[in-house]
């Protein structure tokens, strides 16, 4: 669960008592590349869904597509037009900014300095965190305001997607609800919402990966992280 | 949106996010694309395969609508801004390797599109048009309104444009087009100097 779209199908369906049979993809073994993964997604990303011979990608399509089957309570993605309108608004507007922003940050925080054996300079992470800092200062002024959750007095889709994504800077050390108490109040709310053991169950992982030192890694799996960070 | 008024007072009231498009429907204000043509296509109650209510064929929809932000929105817009926007309000010619990058970048989103979702059919979910091809098109019309004719060497992709101009109705589709089709126009207008100099550092990012 080190992958954060992945996180927030986890609650999703744990949460909402979603029977489901959780395959682990060892990203960090390259598993995603595999003959028998690429038979799920081809694109050899996770999340993937397989129902039986139905099969589909993307954490926002599987989260809704299970809303629907399963018929989850209202509030996750509510039956009003307007609050609904304003879970598809984050969930649209998140991709660019909050889930690019959070990555970028996690890569140079934690994938780059464990490649190159040693942290960015200064300089430069400064300048992705601000990146990070604008658009959650976006996040606080357009999308929660005033309001407990984005869509209004409850939890929804919209707050899950978003607290998966910046748990996972928190992940590589760097604690963006530190200074923020608003971000850190709502933050306590979706994971009450969520249920806390849960939450921290599906956490742990990403908790750790500051604790990563090169050393700890094994090769291989230094290739796959030396990839994936390229990418970016 | 030259001329600025998507972030004049009256515009930024409507839209805090400052961007178009933007929905004002009495007190209720949206942003985001995607968001406001689901809200319409469900207030509206339009045709069924604009946005199926199967809900394997809804979530085929939502998987391109999800991809679509990564992939081919990532990189389509950047042709227009490489090609017109960068040499127009910063005056400096127009970066060559940049936009190689975003072409290969493009190459490899529309490589996917045409095997992960249009793959043989006449549509991405099937034999009918519905949001997704609607999202897809107008973003891939871009590059091709700055002279990257990414239908060129496509003759699938090609066939499905085909299929979705008239889906929509020609008419309306190169009416909406009509700007982007004839942007080199864009290079004779005068942009006032203060918004060259607001947004030329942007452009530059």
């Amino acid at each position: 669960l080190s992958s954060q779209p992945c996180r927030a199908l986890y609650l999703f369906a744990k949460s909402n008592n979603i029977p489901f049979e959780f395959k682990r993809v060892e990203l960090m073994k390259g598993q995603h590349k595999s003959k028998e993964f690429r038979k799920v997604n081809p694109m050899m990303k996770v999340p993937a869904l397989e129902d039986g011979s139905f099969l589909l990608s993307e954490s926002i399509a599987i989260l809704l597509y299970l809303a629907r089957k399963f018929k989850t309570p209202d509030h996750w993605y509510p039956s009003d037009l307007q609050k609904r309108a304003r879970v598809d608004e984050y969930l649209s507007w998140q991709h660019a900014n909050i889930r690019a922003k959070s990555s970028d940050v996690f890569v140079s925080k934690f994938m780059l300095p464990v490649l190159v054996g040693q942290p960015l300079p200064p300089k430069k992470l400064e300048e992705i965190v601000e990146e990070l800092n604008t658009v959650l200062k976006q996040f606080e002024v357009q999308f929660l305001q005033d309001k407990p959750f984005i869509a209004g007095s409850e939890v929804s889709l919209a707050d899950l997607v978003a607290l998966v994504e910046l748990m996972q800077p928190v992940g590589a050390g760097h604690n963006l609800f530190e200074e923020k108490p608003k971000l850190a109040e709502w933050r306590s709310r979706v994971e009450a919402a969520v249920g806390p053991k849960l939450f921290e169950e599906a956490h742990q992982t990403i908790l750790k990966a500051k604790y990563m030192t090169p050393d700890k890694i094994p090769p291989v799996v230094l290739e796959v992280i030396k990839s994936q960070a390229l990418k970016q | 949106l030259s001329p600025g008024p998507s972030n004049s007072e009256g515009a930024a009231k409507v839209n805090l996010l400052k961007r178009v498009p933007a929905l004002k429907d009495g007190d209720f204000t949206l942003a985001e694309c995607t968001a406001i043509l689901l809200y319409l296509s469900r207030k509206y109650n339009t045709p069924d395969h604009w946005y199926p209510s199967d809900i394997q064929k809804r979530a085929q929809v939502d998987e391109y609508l999800s991809w679509h932000h990564a992939n081919i929105r990532a990189n389509a817009p950047k042709t227009m801004w490489i090609k017109v926007l960068i040499p127009l309000f910063t005056g400096q010619p127009l970066p060559t390797e940049k936009l190689q990058e975003v072409m290969e970048g493009l190459s490899t989103s529309l490589k996917q599109f045409e095997e992960r979702f249009l793959q043989d059919k006449a549509f991405i979910i099937g034999s009918e048009i519905s949001l997704a091809d609607l999202v897809a098109i107008v973003e891939l019309m871009q590059p091709v309104g700055v002279g990257c004719d990414v239908f060129e060497d496509r003759p699938r992709l090609m066939r499905w444009r085909q299929r979705v101009e008239e889906a929509v109705g020609k008419e309306l589709f190169f009416q909406a087009h009509e700007m982007i089709l004839n942007i080199k126009e864009l290079s004779n207008i005068q942009i006032d100097p203060r918004l060259k100099e607001h947004l030329a550092p942007v452009l530059m990012k």
